[in-house]
């Protein structure tokens, strides 16, 4: 599923890319995204573009572009199916190495797997550059309700805690022998889920008596942050301003 | 500033009807350090979270530096009640320490230059100030334990209460813990099972049982009292003696 | 199925977009009304736990594993609008953060992984509590019907979101047929351990499940092992629902059920549709052997999960307004 430890998503450099807010990189990623997502699939230049784009960015943030080939792994399961389609897909068909693949399908695996992979990597760029608790933050300053992105921080703060504690019960069964090969087999996981769930629900219990202690209301007290500056959005609105350009022209052009 | 507490016949029972304090009294003078001591169950995690107001008592009254503990006062009970939960992890919610230290304060109003004032006072005082930036998941135990500390000094308290301060720390970790809390001049509440902890930081012990209290003196006589300690499933440390840690007291 | 960028139309994503941040607005006002200052701590933390829980492998049949989707377990603990939030954060967070599931999907992957799970699941699970006694026995075998039908409802949304949006020529029946014989399968594995998980809970802490909070301590008590029957009704209905509808993708030669729609006025006999030709993705069209019977089993399952996520909805509604919850 891709899922990791923060400090495998977090590249931990002092790049200028690093330095921006959390929301303007957000907004960064989103006007990179939206372009990439409606650009009909045969400007194939226009990939090309944004893609040069996305590895100039992860440049000057000092990412190895190792990196980002390793977290792309993580699409393999979708990009397999990708590949799948031109052998099911209708259509006029051509044929490459023995095996009759549908035209359209082609075209249908290249959208995917062309939009796939350059939305993953803006994603991957934004966790590299952001920590995930600013990115959080960042939300809040776009707006996004108060009540969502606490929640969402309280999620990440006890990810590690719950997820560990879920790693020592499947060692504590392991080591008495427990390996499930059917699904017959599985009640022990499934209680243990359940157990899992009363500890983190009286866990929860306990953090809002931690919380009502320190003199909580209702509504989270809203720390202070750094602004972005004028120079930084105009820095942002280049490149968007060069994702939504290409994309416009795309859509003339084809 | 520290304040005195009292509570008079205060009585509880859990949802499910299980009776947790029957008809508790007790009386802390303004800076005095108290241990509570007791078998598990005994009532004393209730009786620390009816100290702020977590827990409401069916009957009796609970007063901290004269102000009733009751729903009107809750917001100042809060700020002068500071209070260490035994789960570290459970008051360190937010992403870093720093803003852990600075959500009290800011709940009661305070911004700006007089909040990070208080929050890198609070740092100072635990000496968190190196893992202040780091997020709570990332801190050892003792750091943790130090952090959740800062949380509640940057409320500038008048009463301290700590539910086992020193479980699960390792021996350098329980030394800087008796050292800071030594420093700390508010009233202090110790729940703990760490007899020779409750020896060395408070000159006073009371002692809890099915919830009650049943015995309230020096703390080294109760220690010294054999009957007593077995009659309530308490017991020294092997190889403790109470002879050797209290000579030249 | 956390579906990259790209993988539906720009129009299937903006309506599914707009229709998701409605649905999670409203879900987060009526969870704050519900758990009002504990809202924050307690789906926080039960949101790690989804979140940990999906991680959860589980053999589904020699080699191939699934894994769990969780909403319609996160609807019948927390109730329904606090398990939209949950999950959603769930899903926007694998996003953002894991690069799980484009951005730009983030409208259809919402829907189908959090919205439609937790109240179209629970609406399903209110459904299949009446059908039993009310004991904790009943909300058990309820829970695992409604967790298989949350699964399979997901796959039926996606499949219709397919059919607007389709961005590969893939035609409706064989990604219905594909996703939905597979997720009936896989929703056995998410019945069978959310039933037995919320077992777990009910048996420390019956207080901690929402869906069962209109039971006595008495009915509570009542542990007598229905399960058997529970599964037998239920496997039956998971074999007629399979079939009926399925069977008429699975075949090539589906005479018979056409023949009943034809006489029956569902559908006019043969052609298409002017109507299939505008809103429908051409792909998703195209090679269907019979597409004005295609478009209304499309119709006729959309309509079931569209008013099975409005049933939940309401429900939500209601027992917020402080109705007797669940009540049946």
């Amino acid at each position: 599923m891709g899922t990791g430890h923060s400090h495998a998503l977090y590249v931990h450099e002092h790049s200028p890319i690093h330095r921006l807010t959390p929301e303007a990189k957000i907004v960064a990623a989103l006007g990179m995204v939206v372009p990439v997502a409606i650009t009909p699939r045969e400007q194939v230049w226009a990939f090309a573009l944004y893609a040069s784009l996305i590895v100039t960015v992860l440049l000057v943030a000092r990412v190895p572009i190792r990196f980002l080939g390793i977290r792309l792994l993580a699409l393999t399961p979708f990009l397999a199916f990708a590949l799948f389609i031109p052998l099911i897909a209708t259509g006029e068909t051509i044929e490459i190495w023995g095996l009759a693949l549908s035209v359209e399908g082609l075209w249908g695996t290249w959208n995917i797997l062309a939009k796939a992979t350059l939305g993953a990597s803006v994603s991957i760029a934004l966790t590299a550059t952001t920590e995930v608790p600013d990115i959080i933050r960042g939300l809040g300053i776009l707006r996004v309700p108060a009540l969502f992105t606490s929640i969402a921080s309280f999620m990440i703060r006890y990810l590690e805690l719950v997820t560990d504690e879920l790693g020592r019960t499947r060692v504590a069964m392991t080591a008495r022998g427990y390996d499930p090969k059917w699904l017959s087999q599985v009640k022990p996981i499934a209680s243990s889920a359940g157990a899992l769930f009363v500890r983190s629900y009286e866990r929860g219990e306990r953090v809002h008596a931690a919380m009502l202690s320190r003199g909580f209301t209702g509504v989270m007290p809203r720390l202070e942050h750094r602004v972005t500056t004028t120079n930084e959005w105009l820095q942002v609105t280049v490149l968007v301003a060069i994702c939504v350009g290409t994309v416009t022209i795309a859509l003339i052009v084809a | 500033m520290s304040a005195g507490i009292e509570l008079r016949q205060v009585e509880f029972a859990y949802p499910d009807g299980t009776p947790a304090l029957r008809g508790t009294d007790l009386s802390v003078g303004p800076g005095e350090r108290v241990a509570v001591l007791g078998p598990n169950g005994a009532g004393k995690t209730t009786l620390a979270l009816h100290l702020n107001g977590i827990l409401v008592p069916f009957a009796g009254s609970i007063s901290i530096g004269g102000l009733e503990v009751v729903e009107s006062n809750f917001p100042e009970v809060r700020r002068r009640v500071g209070m260490v939960f035994q789960d570290s992890n459970d008051q360190l919610f937010m992403p870093t320490v720093r803003e852990d230290v600075a959500f009290g304060p800011a709940n009661l109003g305070w911004g700006g230059d007089t909040l990070e004032g208080r929050v890198d006072a609070a740092l100072a005082a635990v000496e968190g100030t190196g893992f202040a930036d780091r997020p709570p998941h990332h801190l050892s135990g003792g750091e943790k334990r130090r952090a959740a500390l800062a949380t509640v000094l940057a409320m500038e308290p008048d009463v301290l209460v700590f539910d086992e301060p020193s479980a699960g720390l390792d021996p350098a970790g329980r030394r800087e813990l008796v050292a800071t809390l030594r420093d700390l001049p508010m009233t202090q509440v110790i729940i703990t099972h760490d007899l020779s902890l409750a020896l060395e930081l408070c000159p006073r012990a009371v002692i809890m049982n099915e919830g009650r209290v049943v015995a309230d003196g020096a703390t080294r006589d109760l220690l010294g009292n054999g009957d007593l300690l077995a009659a309530n499933r308490l017991e020294l440390p092997y190889g403790f003696s109470l002879v050797e840690a209290t000579r030249g007291d | 199925m956390h579906a990259p960028d790209g993988f539906l139309n720009a129009g299937t994503a903006v309506v599914t977009g707009a229709v998701s941040l409605g649905t999670v607005g409203f879900a987060l006002k009526q969870s704050r009304e519900r758990l009002k200052e504990k809202a924050v701590p307690l789906a926080g933390i039960t949101a790690a736990f989804i979140f940990a829980a999906q991680m959860f492998n589980f053999p589904v049949a020699a080699g191939t594993t699934g894994h769990l989707l969780g909403g319609a377990l996160a609807a019948i603990l927390l109730g329904p609008s606090v398990g939209v939030v949950v999950v959603t954060i769930v899903v926007v967070v694998q996003a953002l953060a894991f690069a799980d599931g484009g951005l730009t999907a983030l409208g259809y992957n919402v829907l189908n992984m959090a919205i439609i799970p937790a109240y179209a699941g629970y609406a399903a699970f209110r459904f299949f509590r009446r059908m039993f006694p009310k004991s904790a026995g009943g909300v058990i075998g309820a829970t695992g019907l409604a967790a298989w039908a949350s699964v399979v409802m997901s796959a039926i949304a996606f499949s219709i979101e397919w059919l607007f949006g389709a961005t590969a020529p893939v035609s409706f029946d064989d990604v219905f047929f594909a996703m939905v014989g597979i997720h009936a399968l896989i929703g056995i594995g998410e019945g069978v351990i959310s039933a037995l998980a919320v077992g777990a809970v009910m048996a420390s802490r019956p207080d901690l499940v929402y869906g069962a909070s209109d039971l006595t301590r008495d009915q509570l008590a009542e542990t007598k092992s229905m399960k058997m029957r529970t599964f037998v009704i239920g496997g039956v209905l998971v074999a007629l629902v399979l079939a009926a509808v399925v069977s008429q993708f699975a075949g090539d030669n589906p005479d018979g059920l056409e023949s009943v729609a034809e006489e029956t006025g569902i559908i006019e006999s043969g052609g298409d549709h002017a109507l299939a030709d505008s809103v429908f993705a051409d792909y998703a069209t195209d090679g269907i052997s019979n597409e004005a019977l295609s478009l209304a089993i499309a119709g006729i399952v959309g309509t079931v999960v569209t008013l099975a996520v409005v049933a939940g909805i309401f429900l939500a509604l209601r027992d917020n307004r402080g109705r007797d919850p669940a009540a049946v």
